[in-house]
């Protein structure tokens, strides 16, 4: 909403206060100012000229000599608009003047001719083409006959002026009108608001002889008021009521569609002008529309309309869609002598809804979607019928045709003041509550220690107790409440087991060497499912705005392999990136997709890299399992976890490792594929995703204390010879179930294929360490057991080197 | 063979300071002190002597095995120093090259900034809340005051899934689930997570970002205790010296309502391109939880009271760390994310 202080002032007295000090205290008191705007952008030197004549300029076609009378002197200025004329009152800007946009104004020559200043266009005075009348959008603006020659023009063009404009919440749709501004600065400052008097003279003739009207849909419209006026003399508007309109950002057109306009803005409620010799049938109809009904809108638009669409029709066809925007077919033109002015309240949902179809928004829907005030429909109405009169010679035909079954009574709110200050943590005194309510105008009466409020009907959002204890609060100041904690029961916070396991994790990985990254959730058709651990049911958007952000993943790799691309694209030598997040499977019976929480990480590049210490490598395979077996040890997962050779689409076959707990894969660790390495731009790339959701809610062992051996390990050694093919794991399974309680730990030490080793065989070396708590083990004890290791050995079919 | 032995003294001594390390002293010693040692050799020859010439021979030969010990054992304290001090020279180390490095990744910006915001308010009392980000419409809109076609919901864009079913445009959703949870008994939460808005992302805008709500519900809880609660999380995020002001606002779900705005930490409050000139910063919106949210979520709104707030993480995070584009946080350069591995108090 723009504001015209201007204007604002002929409704509340503001000449005391400076627009920014207004705009601070509106700020504060809950409307946002989003900025104050001065009109007249600092320009001087702009006054009125008279063209006194004008001839082509020898030297230009386009070009006009004008010698123009701007009260002090008669100059001679080069004009190259094509609709400069003699007799014309311009607007000139004098040599020195500045303009917006930074330009300077100077003598020149323009092609051999004296320029001695500038003849204006509005757009050059920095007002937004849009809103230009179209008769000036293409050339210098023609003042009126009687403006007077070196007179202000920014004053008569209304430029001396600043505008507020109002961010205003959706709750605050009162403040979409003059008035309603008017009110609440009315309210800040504590200060009264006039209204405009309305007082006209109607005609013998009476309206009901003219119009009929009939609402099907009183439940869309409630209320529908029909006037009639005669003998309108269509013409441009006065210049003041034009410049209102450019300030408030809407195009002036003619003076009976600028008075519906003005008083749209005024008091918020929106009008419409029927030119009543077009609408044909002296009757009006209002209904829902018939699905697929056509209308085409004031703006040459045709609309194809939908059965809850709410039209006004002549009884034939339609001829507005109502609150929404006029039908051409109707529409007032010069040659219009008579109106049927239209006054009604729209149901604001049935207005939302059909403007939201039809992809139009009004300055009208706009208001009728938050709810126009049930108690101002008329009294708007009346209001235009008398500017009608006034600004357009109009005659008013007697009466109102009126069809009206919408409820106006004002809200009631009794609370107590105790409850206010209770609420606020406040002490308020009664009398100040009771001033601030009727500063905003609220009829309130304090009974029986209660306080009695009857809310106009213009402040719909002010329905609960909570609100009257918003406008007291707000209007008494937020500054003034105190800083308290909530007091009562003592609470104890903290995370959850999950939660606080979820922070070891990201300590872990981070202390691993990884970074934490966060990428997006929604990715596209094709990535949603790649790499993921579980393919189910995607989740789509209905609407996506893109196909790249249309699916949400079911594996968080892809974009973190995404962004090590990125990454590498941009000089790194090593990529580490570890994230958290969920993926979204199938569907629940909540009609939800189950959100599972996974961690995956992506490393690639180099990993040490202490280059003159001669100590270089690149992160592998067993950089990404090495990093895994700490993150489970760490969870203490470790036993219950076993790893197996896997497969997965985009991985390379002979390195992707299935991670089993208790039997069931809750994730993977793999190398990418050579052609995927390829497409993302990678090198050696290692990835893993695990099912954090099923690692943090698995019951994990906690810290089991042993006392420190004291007694020694023995340590003995075993190397054997196998097919290259079997798994390690395997071998070390065997060795761990050989029947032997002494064996604490098995540890590879050594793999070896080529000399020595018979083709297609490798050796694997393992040291054992054996160990009682109780005492010292003797020779022949240790040799027993790892006789029953070797024996166990052999049976699998291992040789012993 | 008085001369004898002051011959071997005098060539023992010689030696010994001819050697150069800790074998050839060993061998000097075995050479003259061994049991086929040149001193052991005289004393072998004893018996020839008449008995007047024994003890003083003898004596003489104590004398000079002791005397040639001694001079080993000088010349093997100082070979063993040296063989020190070559030892020190050959392990010495240029101190200025540098370490083997440890490799140390860190948290992402943004969850730095909520785990604070979460050890803060845990320290309040506050427990940590999550839910789905997938949404149903009830929860997101519905239960938060806002029933379909409140003119509201213009507020914020939403990636429907179903018409049903949509990506959570805030966290409050948590609001209503924790209240259905908490079945009627006082609590408090803060509950930080991702939420999605149909925005074309650009410097300031993103289609995902994160909030932190929080929550109180209880007997008396008052519009004060919202402002010193918001007072705590300011100084807390922005220095101790920052002063709060609320100013008030609209949201469906709470009523009144407030937008914070703090004392701006840049130019202490006397105007600044951060705070575009005004001395104040917008930081969140808040206020005390709506009657109707109250009873949907089975508190009696008589009985109980309560305030909420919401907070844009990346917004806390791009004034705090004064990041300048919205975007850095999703791209994960890691000339971004490692720019935040420092330990802050």
């Amino acid at each position: 909403m723009l504001v015209s202080l201007k204007w604002l002032q002929e409704y509340v007295d503001i000449e005391d206060i400076s627009p920014e000090e207004l705009a601070e205290k509106i700020t504060r008191a809950g409307i946002e100012v989003d900025s104050v705007i001065d009109r007249s952008q600092g320009m001087t030197n702009i006054v009125v000229g008279h063209v006194l004549s004008k001839e082509k300029h020898p030297d230009a076609d386009k070009l006009s000599i004008c010698k123009v009378d701007v009260g002090t002197d008669v100059r001679q200025i080069i004009c190259g608009a094509p609709n400069v004329e003699a007799g014309q009152k311009v607007i000139v800007a004098l040599p020195g003047a500045k303009l917006p946009g930074g330009i300077k104004i100077k003598k020149a020559k323009m092609r051999g001719q004296e320029s001695n200043g500038m003849i204006c266009s509005l757009q050059e005075l920095g007002i937004e083409g849009r809103v230009v009348p179209k008769a000036f959008a293409d050339g210098i603006y023609v003042l009126p006959d009687d403006a007077v020659p070196g007179s202000d023009a920014l004053e008569l063009i209304g430029l001396r002026d600043t505008v507020l404009e109002l961010d205003l919440t959706p709750n605050r749709s009162d403040a979409l009108s003059m008035l309603g501004v008017a009110y609440e600065v009315g309210a800040i400052l504590s200060r009264d608001v006039n209204f405009p008097e309305i007082k006209y003279e109607t005609s013998k003739e009476k309206a009901e002889d003219y119009i009929k009207v009939r609402v099907d849909a009183t439940k869309e419209n409630p209320l529908y008021a029909a006037k009639v006026i005669k003998n309108v003399k269509v013409a441009e508007s006065p210049l003041w009521l034009q410049h209102y309109l450019m300030a408030a950002g809407i195009r002036p057109h003619n003076n009976v569609v600028d008075i519906t306009n003005f008083v749209l803005l005024e008091y918020g409620q929106p009008l419409h002008a029927f030119d009543y010799d077009s609408l044909g049938t002296g009757e009006i109809v209002v209904r829902l529309a018939k699905e697929g009904e056509k209308i085409v809108t004031l703006d040459d638009q045709e609309r194809t309309l939908k059965s809850h669409h709410l039209v006004i029709t002549n009884g034939n066809e339609p001829v507005a869609v109502a609150g929404v925007m006029g039908g051409a077919n109707s529409e007032v033109t010069e040659d219009t002598t008579t109106v049927v002015l239209e006054a009604a309240y729209f149901e604001g949902l049935s207005v939302r809804t059909t403007s939201k179809d039809l992809g139009l928004r009004s300055d009208s829907s706009v208001r009728f979607e938050k709810g126009v005030d049930p108690n101002r429909v008329l009294e708007a109405q009346e209001r235009a019928a008398q500017l009608l009169c006034e600004l357009a010679g109009g005659e008013v035909l007697e009466g109102t045709v009126l069809v009206d079954e919408l409820d106006k009574t004002p809200a009631r709110i009794v609370i107590s003041p105790d409850e206010i200050n209770a609420k606020l943590g406040m002490k308020i005194p009664l009398d100040d509550m009771i001033s601030i309510l009727q500063r905003l105008k609220f009829d309130v009466e304090a009974k029986r220690g209660l306080l009695v409020i009857d809310v106009p009907t213009r402040r719909q959002d002010i329905k609960i107790e909570e609100d009257i204890i918003e406008e007291i609060a707000r209007l008494y100041g937020y500054d003034e409440i105190p800083l308290t904690l909530p007091e009562g029961k003592m609470h104890i916070g903290g995370l959850t087991p999950y939660q606080q396991k979820r922070r070891i994790v990201r300590n872990f990985l981070e202390g691993a060497g990884l970074y934490q990254a966060i990428t997006y959730s929604l990715t596209s058709e094709e990535w949603s499912q790649k790499f993921a651990l579980k393919k189910e049911e995607t989740t789509k958007l209905l609407m996506p705005m893109s196909e790249e952000r249309s699916t949400l993943r079911q594996s968080l790799i892809p974009h973190l392999l995404e962004a090590a691309s990125y990454n590498l694209a941009r000089q790194a030598d090593s990529v580490a990136l570890y994230e958290i997040g969920s993926v979204f499977l199938g569907k629940t019976e909540e009609g939800l997709p189950f959100e599972e929480e996974h961690v995956a990480f992506v490393i690639t590049g180099k990993w040490v890299d202490d280059a003159w210490l001669g100590d270089k490598r690149n992160a592998d395979f067993f950089t990404a399992k090495g990093i895994v077996e700490g993150l489970l040890e760490k969870l203490g997962l470790t036993e219950r976890i076993t790893y197996e050779k896997g497969t997965m689409e985009g991985l390379h076959p002979g390195q992707t490792a299935n991670i089993l707990l208790d039997g069931e894969r809750v994730g993977i660790i793999g190398g990418l594929h050579p052609s995927e390495r390829k497409e993302w731009d990678l090198k050696e790339t290692y990835v893993v995703e695990l099912n954090l959701h099923a690692l943090l809610r698995a019951e994990a062992k906690g810290v089991e204390y042993d006392p420190v051996p004291r007694f020694p390990l023995v340590t003995r050694d075993v190397a054997v010879e196998v097919d290259r093919t079997v798994p390690a794991g395997e071998l070390e399974a065997i060795i761990l179930n050989s029947g032997t309680k002494l064996l604490k730990a098995v540890k590879v030490f050594d793999v070896y294929e080529g000399e020595n080793i018979e083709a297609g065989k490798k050796s694997v070396a393992f040291t054992l360490t054996y160990f009682d708590p109780e005492r010292t083990l003797t020779d022949e004890e240790v040799a027993n057991a790892h006789d029953k290791v070797l024996n166990a050995l052999k049976a699998a079919g291992a040789a012993i080197r | 063979m008085e001369q004898q032995l002051k011959q071997i003294e005098q060539e023992a001594i010689a030696e010994i300071a001819a050697c150069t390390d800790l074998k050839e002293l060993n061998d000097v010693r075995v050479k003259y002190l061994g049991k086929k040692g040149s001193i052991t050799e005289v004393l072998k020859g004893m018996g020839k002597l008449s008995p007047e010439e024994r003890p003083k021979i003898g004596a003489l030969a104590n004398t000079v095995r002791e005397k040639v010990t001694q001079e080993l054992e000088q010349r093997a304290k100082v070979l063993e120093q040296q063989q020190i001090q070559e030892q020190l020279e050959k392990e010495s180390v240029d101190v200025t090259l540098p370490g083997r490095k440890v490799r140390t990744g860190n948290r992402h910006p943004l969850t730095r900034v909520v785990e604070e915001l979460e050890d803060l308010f845990i320290s309040m009392g506050y427990e940590v809340a999550e839910g789905p980000e997938v949404e149903t419409d009830y929860y997101n809109f519905e239960a938060l005051n806002l029933p379909k076609g409140h003119p509201a919901r213009d507020m914020q864009d939403t990636f429907y899934i179903t018409e049903e079913t949509l990506l959570r445009t805030h966290t409050s959703p948590v609001q209503a689930r924790t209240m259905l949870a908490k079945k009627g008994k006082p609590f408090r939460i803060i509950c930080p997570g991702k939420v999605y808005r149909r925005d074309t992302d650009d410097a300031t805008h993103s289609h995902q970002f994160m909030q932190i709500e929080g929550l109180v519900v209880g007997e008396n809880i008052r519009m004060s205790d919202l402002k010193g609660t918001l007072d705590k999380l300011a100084k807390r995020m922005f220095g101790e010296d920052r002063e709060i002001r609320l100013r008030p606002s609209f949201f469906p779900f709470t009523e009144p309502s407030v937008e914070m705005d703090i004392s701006c930490f840049r130019c202490g409050g006397n105007g600044c391109n951060v705070c575009k000139h005004t001395g104040w910063i917008e930081i969140l919106g808040a206020g005390m939880v709506h009657p109707n949210v109250l009873q949907m979520g089975g508190y009696d709104p008589k009985k109980f009271s309560g305030f909420a707030f919401g907070i844009g993480v990346e917004r806390i995070a791009m004034l705090k760390y004064g990041v300048e584009d919205i975007r850095n946080f999703y791209i994960d350069d890691i000339r971004f994310l490692s720019q935040f591995r420092r330990a802050e108090g």
